[in-house]
């Protein structure tokens, strides 16, 4: 092999998989590029793009159907032993033994890729320490948190020096401390030991981080350079609109979503952030309120940008996304001044406290987000209060009662939608929502006329009779919105919503959640999405089960505010909070 | 070298999880000796103290002292019935499982020398057992017989009796045959169950996806997943064995040697089975399930471990030439019972051969080490 | 009033999602209809303890008319069948070690002499002890031969007196042990299909992250117990309502007691065993779990029924603990109605028991549902 060769060659690959009683689908159809030495190639693209396919592929767990994958100038289906000596894969559901302790896990990909007994204490202290484990090297690696998961993970593709590494999606449901910190590790790999990467991710900021990036969309290539490439396209393109004092950014974002010419809006830094079809502001014009914006400026195009142009180009078919329909007329809540209240909520797991004094209201019509790393604490202390898991110590009330002791009538009032997709997988996606519905009382013709808005609504029409566990990822997250919203709930809550989930189903999600709020429902709704947070009309930052702070988003940002930093993001000031920079005392909460 | 490496690793590894999972450690080590003591306590086809009613209706001497016999015997626990009707009532309402009955005129008859009938009435819902009751009943009354006779009284014996001799398990003691057959289906729960789960496991997880990725090739793969189940069967055999012999008192007249021998190859067949059952569905659910009625259901039914093969209909004979427990459960009873008999045993060794060999091929080639199949 | 209502129709929404998931999931449907078949095949044909077909051998060192009668009825019977004619002890010993013979037949020089003159002699049987069962059948069977042929001797010509024990059998005339077996046959194969469902379906569930949105939906404890017990129930009932029906038409088994209390009977089981299984299941947070203790709990269970061998045989520690099994009282009552003629009134000491197992069983999985989620 010629040192100037690339260590990937991928050519014209094709692969298809036997489709249950259907025709054959066809996750890829003639991809072909290359990754070259000391190279980071990010591999992006939504759901379905066939990313995890060509990283089976490349790492000769599949055998293409046409074209070939050449590594290290060996063949993928031939030398496939010869490759996988010389080549680390991290898979999706990395390949860590749960039952066996970090240093065991080490080991036994050292013994696997048979890493001289010599090396390896070296190489262990070195990773052990750029992954921030070596405090856990004798815990089990399912006591860990998802976090530390996927960096034991990265650790073990790493225990020899791999020549090329391929990740599939590794930061898939990581906090963004943890996220930073994996790309850093990556980052240092290849600039001592010179190797090759191919990521493939669903964070468009991480695309930002590669040299090169690949973009994939329904199995074929849609694009290929380097992210400034990328930028340049969308330059001119791009503009903040900065609300006035008062105005909530969300407002303007609402308006400006789904109209004509706008691509993508999105909120950042307490701004509304705009990406237009032309290179030009004019459409926003009179799509909302002049008094609401104090001022659109231009900004820096991000990868983000161009990735949404490219998507919106390709799909230009794509329906205009209307607003939501508002939810029916809601019944006032009894006359309380919170919706949900909690008070000294504590939980303990044996002599382990998970979560400690958290108190907070929760108002009618507001987004309240709950936030903080993996283990932080927030879906047990979600969990509480949907009734799911009894406080140790402390007070919940939901509309004024206990959900633990109140009956059926209750809680007919609450949309609930768990972490993971928790439908029927069996069921069709018609079967699932008529169940759900009439598990909350609905029937006759008021449950078909809902069953028919949810399908319309989500758009699922198409896949009405499949079912569910076979849908594609984003639908079964749009299909488990529909269930918990179907009987029109006065409170909503959702349990990380966005994870695992690609950017496009992302925006669509916030789209509607905005909706329902406008329309008067009140969301209570966890997150390590650190953007997400915008979306929040107040937040309850949590960190080993403790109140970091509790504010509007503006609060949040201020507490980060230093001279160094004039402006924070919401993961700015998250990372200042958790690493104790920021000042300390947190706003209480206005009502 | 990194050969060596890399099974060491692989090797190590799964003894840790069997270490740290509880279900390994239940299904390995408590299952067997929960079997065990079932089987020993619970599952014994020696009917002893069987209530049965006494209808006394010659008062005489002779008549009493034949009762005293059942009363004596530790097989019977009588009860005096005051007439046959209350007799057949009490066997209606199921408070005893027969009925003796003593005719008016049975001591004239034995002075007279004439033949004598008792009537025996068995409840015969449970066959085997109402067999064995009455075969107990004549050896009450032919042992009574011999007894007057040598006392020079005036007595009825049957002009041919039969001279029992019950080989390699005097006493004919059922536990003695429970056991070693018992041993078969511990190896078949951890061979083929276990394995099947455990393997069934690293694909749901995603590990397995991880594994093959390695430059572990298919044949390493197998020893490893192999040797270490194969080391816990063996530990399950010795368990069994050590329990049989000291709790229940089974005699072992065969070697161990021969004994590890047949174990070995039977347990490879079943830990092939195992790991072809689990490279084919990669579920847990599906596994167990196939576990179960290939692996588990056969080697209780259809191997002689507790009910006779060959009474069977010729079909389901037929079938069980395919089950390895059949001859591994034949080879047990030899070696436990008889000893090491090689026309028996050579014969088992050799099918349980053949199928260890087929069977950890055809897992091999289902293995594989791509991810579609 | 309303809330009876609506807490039906919540009852009904379950019920109904509980039969589409089942019967939309190829696995469980296979699990209704594969293991039952098998089992009853199985059950039916080789777990026996009839035997057939007995080999044996004859070693005749009085080679006299006497002798060749009596052997002749042996070879004249359908439960033995002649492998051999041996002349040797040396020869015995051989063919009893390599399995040639279940058992050899040795008839004494001296037998007709001792016969004709009167003085009793013996027919002495070696027998392949290694399996304890067949060996103690198989005596029984050469014994009742042996009785036949003395009581034939005593009523013909040369008298020799004898005590005889003349037998007589209940309920199974013909003392076959597949009736015993096949008549509780749809207690015990219901019993492993029932409970492999409800085992799974509140560990799948949990498995799945359904079982949380059942709980915060206005599903009350008793609602999902209700909802969950019923599809499981009537499933078993079709299995063992099908399996009885069929133990009569393809075995010949005798129906002789009431329909309607096997229906109780079986409906009442159902109840408990789906309790029994509701409740393994509430305990396990994974499907390998609730398999494993499904497993854990049907071993001792079967074997502990008195479904192939006595419960009276068993030691009095092991016979009190066969109380707390639910089987045990299936198969004692499938008996009683099927060979039995048992009526209703006549099997209620068989009933209340498994009320009592059913009702703890249920409140245990009922408040399970709500307490092992931490």
């Amino acid at each position: 092999m010629n040192p100037a060769d690339p260590i990937l060659a991928i050519q014209d690959l094709h692969k298809s998989f036997a489709g249950k009683a259907k025709a054959p689908v066809a996750a890829l159809r003639g991809v072909s590029f290359a990754v070259q030495p000391r190279e980071v190639v990010g591999l992006v693209g939504p759901d379905g793009a066939g990313k995890t396919t060509l990283m089976r592929l490349a790492a000769g767990l599949l055998v293409p159907d046409q074209g070939s994958a050449t590594v290290l100038g060996l063949d993928s289906v031939r030398d496939t032993l010869l490759i996988q000596g010389r080549v680390s894969y991290m898979p999706q559901k990395f390949g860590l033994y749960q039952d066996l302790t970090c240093q065991e896990n080490l080991d036994l990909y050292a013994d696997l890729q048979s890493v001289e007994l010599a090396a390896r204490p070296a190489r262990y202290t070195r990773l052990l320490e750029m992954t921030g484990l070596a405090p856990f090297s004798d815990r089990l690696a399912g006591h860990l948190s998802g976090g530390m998961k996927q960096k034991l993970g990265l650790a073990c593709a790493l225990v020899k020096s791999p020549e090329l590494l391929l990740l599939d999606e590794p930061t898939v449901g990581v906090d963004p401390v943890s996220r930073r910190e994996l790309w850093r590790i990556v980052g240092e790999m290849v600039a001592s030991e010179g190797l090759g990467v191919l990521a493939a991710t669903a964070y468009l900021d991480e695309a930002e981080k590669c040299q090169r990036v690949v973009v994939l969309h329904e199995g074929l290539k849609l694009a290929e350079g380097e992210p400034a490439m990328f930028r340049e396209q969308v330059r001119g393109h791009s503009f903040a609109v900065v609300p006035t004092s008062g105005t909530r950014p969300r407002s303007i974002q609402a308006r400006l979503v789904g109209q004509p010419g706008v691509v993508d809006a999105t909120i950042r830094g307490g701004r509304v952030r705009v990406v237009t079809e032309g290179a030009s502001p004019q459409v926003m014009e009179g799509t909302f309120p002049a008094g609401m914006a104090a001022e659109i400026r231009p900004v820096e195009p991000t990868f983000e940008d161009a990735f949404m142009k490219l998507q919106a180009d390709t799909q230009d078919a794509t329906a205009a996304r209307t607003a939501p329909s508002p939810a029916a007329s809601h019944s006032p809540l009894p006359a309380s001044d919170s919706v949900v209240h909690t008070r000294g909520l504590v939980k303990r797991f044996g002599s382990f406290t998970a979560v400690s004094d958290i108190g907070f209201d929760v108002h009618q019509g507001e987004i309240f987000g709950l936030l903080g790393p993996n283990g932080a604490g927030k879906s047990t202390t979600f969990r509480m209060l949907c009734g799911l898991s009894k406080a140790t110590a402390g007070e919940v009330r939901v509309a004024g009662r206990d959900l633990r002791r109140t009956g059926s009538y209750a809680r007919q009032r609450l949309g609930y939608m768990a972490q993971q997709f928790s439908l029927y997988g069996q069921l069709s996606v018609t079967e699932n929502l008529r169940f759900f519905g009439r598990a909350y009382g609905l029937s006759g013709k008021r449950l078909r006329t809902r069953i028919e808005w949810a399908l319309a609504e989500f758009e699922l029409a198409a896949h009405r009779d499949d079912s569910a566990g076979l849908l594609p990822g984003g639908y079964k997250q749009r299909l488990a919105m529909a269930a918990s919203l179907l009987h029109e709930p006065d409170i909503l809550f959702l349990d990380e919503p966005t994870s695992g989930v690609d950017p496009l189903a992302r925006r669509d999600f916030w789209r509607r959640i905005n909706a329902f709020a406008e329309s008067g429902v009140t969301v209570v709704v966890t997150t390590h999405f650190m953007e997400e947070a915008e979306y929040c009309d107040r937040m309850l930052i949590m960190s080993q089960g403790r109140e970091l702070a509790t504010g509007t988003p503006q609060e949040i940002r201020d507490l980060a505010r230093t001279a160094v930093h004039p402006d924070p993001t919401i993961e700015d000031a998250f990372i200042a909070l958790a690493e104790g920079t920021a000042k300390p005392s947190a706003p209480e909460a206005k009502p | 070298m990194s050969k060596a490496m890399r099974l060491r690793g692989f090797l190590r590894k799964e003894i840790l999880q069997i270490r740290r999972d509880p279900s390994s450690i239940i299904l390995a080590l408590v299952m067997p000796v929960v079997l065990l003591f079932l089987f020993g306590y619970g599952v014994s086809l020696d009917a002893k103290q069987v209530p049965v009613a006494l209808v006394l209706e010659d008062h005489g001497p002779e008549a009493r002292e034949l009762a005293a016999r059942f009363v004596l015997s530790r097989y019977f626990e009588p009860v005096g019935a005051m007439s046959m009707a209350e007799a057949t009532a009490w066997l209606d309402q199921r408070r005893v499982d027969g009925i003796v009955q003593v005719q008016t005129d049975f001591a004239a008859r034995l002075q007279r020398g004439e033949a004598v009938p008792v009537q025996v009435v068995v409840n015969g819902t449970d066959a085997n057992r109402a067999a064995l009751i009455q075969a107990y009943v004549g050896g009450i009354l032919t042992q009574w017989s011999a007894q007057r006779l040598a006392r020079g009284l005036p007595a009825s014996l049957p002009a041919v009796s039969v001279e029992q001799r019950i080989w390699f398990n005097d006493a004919n003691d059922s536990t003695a045959f429970l056991v070693p057959g018992l041993v078969a289906l511990v190896m078949t729960l951890i061979g083929v169950l276990l394995t099947a789960l455990v393997i069934a496991r690293e694909w749901e997880r995603g590990t397995m996806e991880a594994i093959l990725s390695t430059p572990l090739s298919v044949g390493e793969i197998m020893v490893g997943k192999l040797l270490p189940y194969f080391l816990l069967g063996m530990m399950g055999l010795a368990l069994s064995v050590g329990l049989g012999r000291l709790v229940f008192h089974v005699p072992f007249r065969g070697s161990y040697l021969v004994l590890l021998l047949l174990s070995t190859l039977f347990l490879l067949a079943s830990l092939g089975f195992g790991l072809f059952i689990s490279a084919g569905t990669r579920v847990q659910f599906v596994a167990a399930q196939i576990s179960i009625i290939a692996g588990f259901l056969p080697a209780f039914f259809l191997s002689g471990l507790l009910f006779d093969l060959e009474s069977t209909p010729r079909a389901i004979q037929i079938v069980s030439h395919i089950v390895p427990a059949r001859y591994f459960v034949s080879a047990s009873h030899t070696v436990f019972l008889a000893g090491d008999v090689w026309p028996v045993l050579g014969w088992d060794a050799l099918a349980l051969g053949i199928m260890s060999l087929v069977l950890i091929r055809l897992a091999r080639s289902r293995l594989g080490k791509r991810l579609e199949g | 009033m309303h809330a009876f209502l609506s807490s039906l129709a919540r009852i009904r929404t379950l019920i109904l999602k509980e039969f589409l998931t089942l019967l939309k999931d190829p696995k469980t449907r296979f699990l209704v209809i594969g293991p039952p078949i098998v089992q009853f095949f199985v059950f039916g044909y080789a777990a026996t303890f009839d035997l057939d077909r007995v080999r044996y051998a004859v070693v005749d060192e009085c080679r006299s008319p006497e002798s060749r009668e009596l052997l002749s009825r042996f070879a004249g019977s359908p439960t033995f069948r002649l492998v051999g004619e041996l002349d040797s002890n040396q020869a015995v010993e051989d063919l009893i070690d390599r399995q040639g013979a279940r058992l050899v037949l040795h008839v004494p020089p001296t037998f007709s002499r001792d016969l004709l003159a009167g003085r009793p002699t013996q027919l002495q049987v070696i027998l392949d002890g290694r399996n304890s069962n067949v060996a103690g059948i198989a005596l029984g069977y050469v014994n009742a031969i042996v009785a036949q042929y003395n009581a034939e001797r005593a009523t013909g010509i040369v008298a020799a007196p004898s005590l005889q024990a003349v037998g007589r059998a209940w309920f199974n005339e013909n003392l076959r042990s597949r009736w015993f077996i096949v008549s509780a046959l749809g207690g015990e194969i219901t019993a492993v299909v029932v409970l492999l469902l409800t085992g799974l379906s509140v560990s799948r569930e949990r498995e799945f992250g359904t079982f949380d949105q059942l709980l915060v939906a206005p599903f009350s404890p008793p609602e999902i117990l209700i909802g969950k017990a019923v599809p499981p129930l009537v499933f078993g009932m079709m299995d063992g309502l099908l399996l009885s029906t069929a133990a009569v038409l393809w075995y010949g088994v005798p129906f002789r007691g009431s329909i309607l209390a096997l229906l109780t009977v079986l409906a009442l089981f159902m109840v408990s065993v789906v309790g029994v299984g509701l409740f393994i299941s509430s305990l396990s947070s994974t499907m390998q779990q609730s398999l494993l203790g499904t497993f854990i709990f049907l071993m001792p269970a079967i074997i502990l029924s008195g479904f192939t061998t006595p419960i009276e045989n068993m030691p009095g520690w092991l016979q009190i603990a066969t109380y707390a099994n639910p089987l045990r009282y299936v198969v004692g009552a499938c008996r009683e109605i099927f060979l039995h003629g048992a009526t209703l009134p006549m099997v209620r000491p068989l009933l209340w028991p498994m009320v009592v197992i059913a009702g703890t069983a249920l409140s245990a999985a009922g408040w399970l549902f709500r307490h092992r989620m931490e």
